[in-house]
């Protein structure tokens, strides 16, 4: 081996794993920045962009700034309503496409890509139009927006299902009808746990999505404020710091579960 | 694929109806309202005339943020690919046991509200902050240099936003490719280096499009980066089409602008799946 070849290995084997570290410390810089301005204490300060004192107050008020606790409980309303409308009918539209052949499958699985490949200015102004031109122009609210956000979940939620289905081996159901298992029995028992991670997948993605979603709930709706539309909100005036420790709320949480669902996982299938 | 005929057909009934109403339907409503009079307002109502001309006085008024969008978001795309194939080439092949962990803590970020991360880096470019005196310190930025307030600072916020999109999917293609012809490859005496750029990078052109795809189109479309982190000289068509719908009222040429934005982002993603040819996207 050449010293060019072997120095080229090296790069291989150590700069390539440290530069990927690197990358994903890049990714985490803003978090911890988040994280610090939880205990900023500013209050003696104009400047919101400057870490001041440290301080526990800001955990110990999280709803001093008006209106901020009340856009977070109707992001969580929001949030619960569109996941478990876009996982129940998204979930029935993965079995459709995996497991039954029907007209127009294959159209329906390119339908189901377009909205994720719109920028979401485009579906977003797209439904305020015909909001508009149906006459519920000045009803922009609540319900607005959970259609708007079930509308966005859809296809990702169809495409999590679709893959988690699509990975099944069909060979279990099979034997399960074997063993004089009804159709029902064999969904229930067998199937149904099988695909159960993908849905549970499903439903998290969908309502981080539908939390965090700013664009288009921004163009639909109305009056009402959700977090992501009271921080946009207070970002042209002065950000209470208490918005950063929703957002390390927010961070740790879906942390948690994501965490404690890997380790479920790799302790019911140990081999895997 | 068995039990009744129809199943299929009911199965898919809810989510086809949500699509089309909520999605498919829109897109109709929008096409029209870019073609309204703009001589009419919300309140007195519009006349549909078919005007043409809203996409022409669209695009005379706003072909600079339209173009910048497209060129912010095409640097930002670069910087994506770059740093995500590093990444989805250390987590795939390097990490070993660790590659599961490394890709929850990919996407962990996400967690975290999309604006408020967004302002984090507002604070991390500050005039006063570390970075900009860091930069100043080695003269790559004058004394009265700022980051915050120029497209360095939307740029790198795009490509912060928009990275996971990037990385997942290399990261899926990486995975799949077979680590024994790498090794036929150094058997056949080809440099590491020589390897990498005649078979992995090839074989993971797959999510290399994929991954140009998720992170371009939402960043053309994206305006909270240049509303947070830039100045009006940064503005993007978002930033227009979201004023022009929310303050100014004026649907028409909202409409024709949005029009326009998609039908650019559709004949480039054609051109692009046809010149880098895949079938395995869909």
């Amino acid at each position: 081996m050449s010293g060019l070849q072997r120095a080229g290995r090296w790069v291989g084997e150590h700069l390539v794993l440290a530069a990927g570290l690197l990358v994903l410390v890049y990714m985490f810089v803003p978090i911890a920045v988040v994280m610090l301005m939880s205990f900023n204490d500013n209050s003696k300060s104009r400047n919101v962009y400057a870490f001041r004192d440290f301080t526990w107050s800001n955990w110990a008020n999280p709803c001093r700034p008006d209106g901020m606790c009340e856009a977070v409980v109707r992001s969580i309303e929001i949030g619960l309503l569109a996941t478990i409308v876009a996982t129940l009918i998204g979930s029935l539209a993965a079995f459709a496409l995996v497991r039954h052949d029907f007209v127009g499958r294959s159209v329906a699985n390119t339908v189901i890509f377009l909205p994720m490949a719109s920028p979401e200015i485009v579906m977003g102004s797209s439904l305020l139009a015909l909001f508009v031109a149906g006459g519920f122009g000045g009803r922009l609210g609540f319900v607005t927006i959970f259609i708007a956000h079930v509308m966005f979940c859809l296809s990702f939620v169809i495409v999590t299902v679709k893959a988690r289905l699509s990975g099944l081996d069909e060979n279990l159901e099979q034997a399960a009808m074997d063993l004089y298992a009804s159709e029902w029995t064999t969904f229930w028992r067998v199937t149904f746990p099988l695909v159960f991670p993908g849905i549970a997948a499903a439903a998290l993605l969908s309502f981080s999505l539908s939390f965090d979603d700013f664009i288009i709930t921004n163009l639909n709706a109305g009056q009402t404020v959700t977090f992501p539309m009271f921080v946009w909100g207070v970002s042209q005036r002065g950000i209470p710091m208490q918005v950063n420790v929703v957002g390390t709320v927010m961070f740790l949480v879906s942390l948690l579960i994501v965490v404690s669902n890997m380790l479920a996982t790799r302790r019911r299938a140990p081999a895997a | 694929m068995r039990r009744g005929r129809f199943t299929g057909y009911w199965l898919m009934l809810p989510a086809t109806l949500w699509l089309g109403l909520f999605f498919v339907i829109p897109f109709y409503s929008l096409l029209a309202t870019s073609l309204f009079d703009p001589k009419g307002s919300v309140l007195t109502g519009y006349s549909v005339d078919y005007r043409i001309a809203n996409f022409v006085d669209a695009l005379d008024q706003f072909w600079e943020p339209l173009l910048r969008s497209l060129w912010y978001a095409g640097v930002a795309t670069a910087i994506c690919l770059v740093l995500g194939y590093v990444l989805a080439y250390a987590i795939a092949f390097k990490a070993g046991r660790w590659r599961n962990l490394l890709l929850v803590l990919v996407i962990a970020p996400f967690f975290t509200s999309f604006l408020v991360r967004t302002l984090s880096w507002k604070l991390i470019l500050a005039d006063d902050g570390f970075v900009v005196n860091t930069l100043q310190f080695l003269h790559l930025l004058g004394d009265d240099g700022r980051l915050l307030a120029t497209p360095v600072a939307v740029i790198a916020g795009l490509v912060y936003n928009f990275l996971p999109f990037m990385v997942l999917p290399l990261y899926a293609s990486l995975e799949k490719i077979d680590g024994r012809l790498v090794e036929a490859a150094s058997d056949l005496y080809a440099s590491p280096a020589r390897g990498f750029l005649k078979v992995t990078l090839p074989l993971s052109k797959p999510g290399v499009v994929a991954g140009t795809l998720l992170t371009f189109i939402p960043a053309a479309g994206d305006y909270i980066n240049a509303a947070l982190l830039g100045s009006p000289n940064q503005r993007m068509v978002g930033n227009v089409i979201q004023n022009l719908f929310t303050s100014t009222g004026d649907y028409a040429t909202a409409g024709a602008l949005s029009v326009i934005l998609m039908a650019i982002i559709v004949a480039m993603v054609m051109v692009y799946i046809r010149t880098a040819g895949t079938e395995d996207l869909v």
